[in-house]
């Protein structure tokens, strides 16, 4: 299976969602349909019984692929069965740093998505479809745009479709760059025309969501996947993954490694085959140091953990989690600290503001990294990091916060002689810069040197003798 | 004895003295600064605005899409695709711009503008004719995006300090260079959005010539637009027997 590097060779994706992607046809009706596409909704819409369609959803073990994995046909079956207007929103808003997958979905294949929410709004009777794409994928915009207009011209949208007696109108809804925008609620209120700040739950979105009527929120992926589901059945889904993860995950691998992209593969492979098979593991003389298995948000792993299965269940046992799928490799190039350092400054960028733990969280622990990476902190400092973090973890609205203090906290605890070696080194440096005079109004101390130098020093572990003899 | 409010108290009408409670010293927030000075902004009158047909056209198309068209009160739903017709049309989020809009929206200025301060891609302030937006989040930061800004801003003679921080104007005020969080494109790292398409990797060489190419009007590095690539990662297709074309049980 490996080389004497240890690299895999043998291993292969299984291309459910992103079969025939690289055909450019299949961005178009002519070529979805061509490979297939729109029969699946032809038969469901004169067959197949709406009930049977959730069932069989909820039957599958389909997971949500945005982040939190719940069960999509859970979500879909707590929608109210009755008359009021509801609403389905595809959360196309991947702004999670690392994730990519989206992207390339709706590029290559945006028919398969805009089925799956034909077929996802039939099952729950839905009426109004939105697909919330964030404001920075102009090109993937179009690419919808054309895509719906294609599919309203061939009369799988609007006013009683194909004869069904189903009516669904769908609008493609660009944001304009608010990472929030991606948490279910905010995405709500951004749809409303308001700025995007989350909303407390309960009531949840199934309830009470868009315009205060019972809305299904899903990602990309997984309205990608219903098609699938629906033509070949529950099982057949099932006979991919493992028994909680079930099904393809497209999985982006971006970082360190010789070649990064989306690889779809069966939840529950090895990560050391997705990292070194099919992304070809750390570019020549490296070694990885650390790797996020879920993007940005979720907690680093170590190569120690390199052989764990890349699954829902396995992720989360290993104290992190599968999140949006998208694995960012760090080498020994990578300093962890200013990792952290950046990982935590996207999140204070991104905080909207609204509760105090995660706005006034995320801005003091960038400053704080930012004294430990300019040498200026103490290892007490990174205790209170670490405190820090403990108090914004599920005290917000939203998991904004948290997304900052899981990863953060996890590179302090498993990283901190690395924080503390930055920390020493960056203070002899500082010391060691000419011109470092003693500031204005700084207590020269008892031999002329400032008590802050002399910190500095100590902790570059060299011994400091003053004039004053203390 | 406490002093009463008598029934036909209107603040708005109200004088400073009459906030002041007999016996208290004066409270100079009641007399100066917190008075309510008048009513707060109203919503633009149609016979006010002048706003171009085809603009106001333009904008009634898009809130019809909404199915909030419908609701009592003013339709919300389409504020940040009219935003974006906004600064289309104007190069950025003016002030004239916001009034026409909330014209026809009827809806208030105020709000048009908290909605465009809120979100990064909608400027509130002007932005030049061509807009790069360099990825300077993890995965491109590994890869060198920092210095890929530092370039951009080289080229250009854009604040370092500025870009870093929501973006600064080229000299010549025509190119907004700006650091961004991540794009989502972290398979072209490093990576830069330039008039709103992706492009990458990108060397700190090629900052120099997508400016010269902007300046002249041609296209921009066609070689390594997000477009004409591949898959990302590019491995073939797989052989898994259980993925069909078009069969299936149910099928």
């Amino acid at each position: 299976m490996s080389d004497a590097n240890g690299r895999h060779s043998s291993i292969e994706e299984t291309r459910v969602l992103l079969r025939h992607a690289e055909d450019p046809k299949m961005a178009t009706l002519e070529g979805y349909r061509s490979y297939g596409g729109y029969k699946v909704l032809e038969k469901a819409l004169k067959e197949i019984d709406p009930e049977w369609i959730v069932n069989e959803l909820e039957e599958s073990g389909l997971r949500g692929r945005g982040g939190a994995g719940f069960s999509m046909g859970k979500k879909v079956s707590f929608l109210p069965r009755t008359e009021d207007a509801k609403y389905l929103c595809c959360n196309a808003d991947e702004s999670e740093p690392g994730a990519f997958k989206d992207r390339e979905l709706m590029q290559r294949n945006p028919h398969q998505l805009i089925e799956g929410m034909i077929i996802s709004s039939f099952a729950a009777g839905i009426g109004h479809a939105f697909i919330f794409i964030r404001g920075e994928y102009d090109d993937q915009a179009d690419i919808l745009d054309r895509a719906v207009d294609e599919a309203y011209e061939a009369g799988y949208l609007g006013r009683n479709i194909l004869g069904s007696g189903f009516d669904l109108e769908m609008v493609v809804h660009r944001g304009a760059g608010a990472y929030i925008c991606g948490e279910e609620t905010a995405l709500l209120d951004a749809l409303e025309g308001k700025r995007g700040n989350p909303r407390l739950k309960p009531p949840f979105p199934a309830v009470q969501g868009l315009y205060g009527g019972p809305t299904l929120i899903n990602n990309v992926e997984t309205l990608s996947n219903v098609s699938h589901i629906v033509a070949n059945g529950a099982d057949w889904f099932k006979s991919f993954g493992t028994e909680q993860s079930p099904g393809t995950k497209v999985v982006s691998v971006s970082g360190c490694v010789k070649r990064p992209g989306n690889y779809e593969v069966e939840l529950g492979v090895s990560l050391r085959d997705l990292i070194y098979g099919l992304a070809g593991g750390p570019l020549d003389g490296r070694e990885i140091t650390a790797f996020y298995p879920g993007g940005s948000s979720s907690p680093v792993l170590t190569p120690a953990e390199m052989d764990l299965p890349y699954s829902f269940e396995a992720m989360a046992e290993a104290g992190s989690m599968l999140g949006s799928g998208s694995i960012i490799v760090a080498d020994d190039s990578v300093s962890i600290p200013r990792m952290a350092l950046r990982t935590a400054k996207f999140y204070r960028h991104e905080s909207c503001g609204k509760c105090t733990p995660c706005r006034e969280g995320t801005n003091w622990t960038e400053k704080m990294l930012q004294r430990v990476c300019a040498g200026e902190a103490t290892p007490m400092d990174l205790d209170i990091i670490s405190s820090v973090q403990d108090n914004i973890m599920g005290h917000c609205l939203c998991v904004l916060g948290d997304a900052m203090a899981m990863p953060v906290s996890s590179m302090v605890h498993k990283f901190r002689d690395e924080f503390e070696a930055t920390i020493a080194e960056e203070a002899a440096k500082a010391w060691a810069s000419p011109g470092r005079d003693v500031q204005d109004g700084e207590d020269p101390g008892p031999g002329g040197e400032s008590p802050e130098l002399i910190r500095r020093e100590r902790l570059a572990g060299r011994e400091v003798t003053t004039g004053g003899g203390s | 004895m406490t002093p009463v409010m008598p029934s036909d108290f209107d603040p708005r009408n109200a004088e400073p003295e009459d906030f002041t409670s007999p016996g208290l010293p004066k409270d100079v927030a009641n007399t100066s600064g917190r008075l309510p000075l008048g009513d707060p902004e109203q919503i633009p009158d149609p016979a006010n605005v002048d706003v171009p047909t085809d603009l106001r056209e333009e904008i009634q198309t898009v809130v019809d899409k909404y199915p909030d068209r419908d609701h009592k009160g003013s339709p919300k739903s389409a504020a940040i695709p009219v935003l974006w017709v906004i600064q289309r049309r104007y190069g950025w989020c003016t002030p004239e711009g916001i009034v026409q809009a909330a014209t026809v929206m009827q809806v208030t200025p105020a709000y048009l503008e908290s909605v465009a301060s809120f979100y990064d891609l909608l400027r509130t302030s002007p932005q030049g004719d061509h807009q790069v937006l360099v990825c300077t989040n993890i995965a491109c930061w590994m890869r060198g995006g920092d210095e890929l800004l530092d370039a951009f801003c080289e080229k250009t003679g854009a604040d370092r300090e500025a870009a870093g921080h929501g973006g600064g104007l080229s000299a010549d005020g025509k190119v907004l260079v700006s650091g961004f969080e991540c794009l989502g494109a972290c398979d072209l790292a490093p990576m830069a959005s330039v008039n709103e398409r992706y492009f990458g990797p990108l060397e700190n060489a090629d900052a120099s010539t997508i400016v010269d190419q902007l300046e002249a009007g041609e296209e921009v590095l066609p070689e390594k637009s997000l477009d004409r690539r591949g898959l990302a990662g590019g491995v073939a297709e797989s052989s898994d027997p259980r993925v069909v074309d078009g069969k299936g049980p149910n099928r």
